[in-house]
C-alpha cells in the first residue's frame, strides 16, 4: 500500500465523501455508556469541564407524531467562556443521548461559552443524529437571557423570524443555570436546521 | 457552499426506510454558509478545526476480541478491519477518533434494548474505539458480525455490518456509517444501505484484503473512509482553486 499522498496545488474531490448511515437504535454500546450488558467506557462524556458560569442543558427530541424519541444522540460543541476554541486544555465536545432517562430527556452538564467576538451573540452547535435519520443533521442553541445579543447576532438575526425561537434555550426560573432546549423534526414546531 | 456533499449521502427521508417516515426534517435546511456572507463574523464553529488529537484509546480498546473478555474468548470468525482516514481531497486525517459498535457473531447486540431472540456473548460487548495514526491509518480486531431480522418489511433481515462513528477535523467533518461485507445478498433488499446514491454505495462496502489478513489467525476487510472537507481557512478554501 502506498503511502504517499499527492497534494495537488488545485485540489479536486479525488476521495468522494463516505456516505452516511443511520446511528441505529443501539449506538449506546459504543458511543455513551449506558444501556450495555458490558460496562464500557465511552470516549466521549456528557460533561464540558471549564471556567465560567456552570450551566446544564436538557430537553427531548420529538417526531412528526410528538411522541419522545427514546434513541436520539446529541452531540454539542462550544467555546470556553472566552470564547475560544483552542484552549489546550479545553474541549468543548459532549454527547448524550435519550435513552437513558424515563422520560427520554437528554442531559449536559457544561459552562456557559462566551461569545467568539464583540458582535456575535454566545452559542453552541449541536448535531442531532437517531434512528431513522440517515444523515446527521445541525441545528444551534441560543439563549433565552442574550435576547439582546441574539437579536444583533450577524447569523442569527438573518433566520427566519417565525422561525427563530427553535434555537433558543430556556433558561429555567428558578432552578440555577439550568435551560431547557427541544427538539422537534418535524411538524408545526420543527426545529430549524442547518446545512454544514 | 456546503461542506458535506449531499450528492453522496441518503436523503432524509427514503419511504422504503419507515423509520425516516417520521423522523427526517421536512422543512428546507438554511445554508450556514450563506448566513456567513459579507459578514466579519468569527468563523462558524461548525467549521472550526480543534477536534482532532484530543481523545486517546489503548491497544486494548482496538481489539473487540479482547477488550470485554470475562474468562473466555469471544465466539464467530475473528476478522482485522482497517483502512484509512482521510479528507474529500485525499489527506490523510491524523489524530481522529473512530468508535465502532456491532452485533456478535449470532447477530444480538449486548444492548438492553435489543430482544432478539439470540444468545448474548459472555466475552463480547462489540464496541471499541480507536485514534488514527500518522497516514491517517487505524486497525481493529474483532468478530464478524450476524446478520438480524428486525421489523421495518417482511422479512427484513439487516445484512452483516459494523457501525463506524468517526470525529475529525472538525463538526462538520463528522460521520456516522455502516460498513458492510462483499457479496452479502442481504443488501438487495435492505433499505438503509438502498437509501445512499447508486454511485456511491459501494464505497460502503469493505473488501477481503490478504495484504492485511493475519495468516492463520483472522482474515482482513479494508474499509477506506473519506470525511467532509477540512478547516476551511481562506488560505486552503478549495473554492478559490476552481
Amino acid at each position: 500500500m502506498s503511502d504517499s499522498v499527492s497534494h495537488p496545488q488545485t485540489p479536486s474531490q479525488t476521495t468522494p465523501q463516505t456516505p452516511s448511515q443511520t446511528i441505529g437504535p443501539y449506538y449506546a454500546i459504543g458511543l455513551t455508556n449506558s444501556n450495555a450488558h458490558i460496562e464500557h467506557q465511552g470516549a466521549v462524556s456528557n460533561k464540558i469541564a471549564g471556567d465560567g458560569e456552570s450551566i446544564e442543558i436538557t430537553g427531548k427530541v420529538f417526531d412528526g407524531n410528538g411522541d419522545a424519541v427514546s434513541d436520539a444522540m446529541i452531540e454539542i460543541f462550544q467555546a470556553d467562556c472566552n470564547g475560544r476554541t483552542d484552549a489546550t486544555d479545553f474541549l468543548g465536545l459532549a454527547r448524550s443521548e435519550t435513552g437513558e432517562s424515563e422520560d427520554h430527556s437528554f442531559h449536559f452538564e457544561t459552562i456557559k461559552p462566551g461569545a467568539l467576538s464583540a458582535d456575535e451573540a454566545p452559542y453552541i452547535s449541536v448535531i442531532v443524529y437517531l434512528r431513522g435519520l440517515l444523515l446527521q443533521t445541525y441545528t444551534r442553541i441560543y439563549f433565552s437571557d442574550e435576547m439582546t445579543a441574539n437579536d444583533k447576532d450577524p447569523v442569527f438575526s438573518q433566520l427566519p423570524a417565525s422561525r427563530r425561537d427553535t434555537l433558543i434555550a430556556t433558561r429555567h426560573s428558578t432552578e440555577q443555570g439550568l435551560y431547557q432546549f427541544d427538539i422537534h423534526m418535524q411538524g408545526e414546531r420543527e426545529t430549524l436546521f442547518f446545512k454544514v | 457552499m456546503s461542506i458535506i456533499d449531499r450528492s453522496q449521502h441518503p436523503p432524509a427521508i427514503y419511504p422504503d426506510y419507515k423509520s425516516s417516515l417520521l423522523r427526517g426534517p421536512k422543512q428546507s435546511e438554511i445554508e450556514l454558509s450563506d448566513l456567513y456572507k459579507g459578514s466579519n463574523n468569527s468563523p462558524a464553529l461548525e467549521t472550526t478545526g480543534a477536534l482532532l488529537n484530543k481523545f486517546s484509546a489503548s491497544e486494548l480498546d482496538r481489539d473487540l476480541t479482547r477488550n470485554a473478555t470475562r474468562g473466555g474468548m469471544p465466539l464467530g470468525e475473528r476478522i482485522v478491519v482497517s483502512g484509512k482516514v482521510t479528507d474529500q481531497w485525499g489527506k490523510p486525517v491524523r489524530g481522529a477518533l473512530i468508535e465502532i459498535w456491532q452485533a456478535n457473531a449470532s447477530g444480538r447486540y449486548a444492548h438492553k434494548v435489543d430482544n432478539h431472540d439470540a444468545p448474548l456473548d459472555p466475552n463480547f460487548q462489540g464496541a471499541g474505539h480507536c485514534i488514527t495514526d500518522n497516514d491517517g491509518a487505524y486497525r481493529f480486531y474483532t468478530i464478524k458480525p450476524g446478520a438480524y431480522p428486525w421489523q421495518n418489511h417482511p422479512n427484513a433481515w439487516r445484512p452483516q455490518h459494523i457501525h463506524f462513528s468517526v470525529i475529525g477535523n472538525c463538526l462538520g467533518s463528522r460521520l456516522v456509517t455502516q460498513m458492510y461485507f462483499p457479496g452479502d445478498p442481504l443488501l438487495d433488499w435492505d433499505p438503509i444501505f438502498q437509501s445512499v446514491p447508486k454511485p456511491a454505495a459501494p464505497r460502503l462496502i469493505s473488501h477481503l484484503d490478504l495484504g492485511i489478513t493475519e495468516p492463520d489467525f483472522a482474515l482482513g476487510y479494508h474499509f477506506d473512509i473519506a470525511l467532509a472537507g477540512s478547516l476551511v481557512t481562506p488560505a486552503d478554501d478549495p473554492e478559490q482553486h476552481r
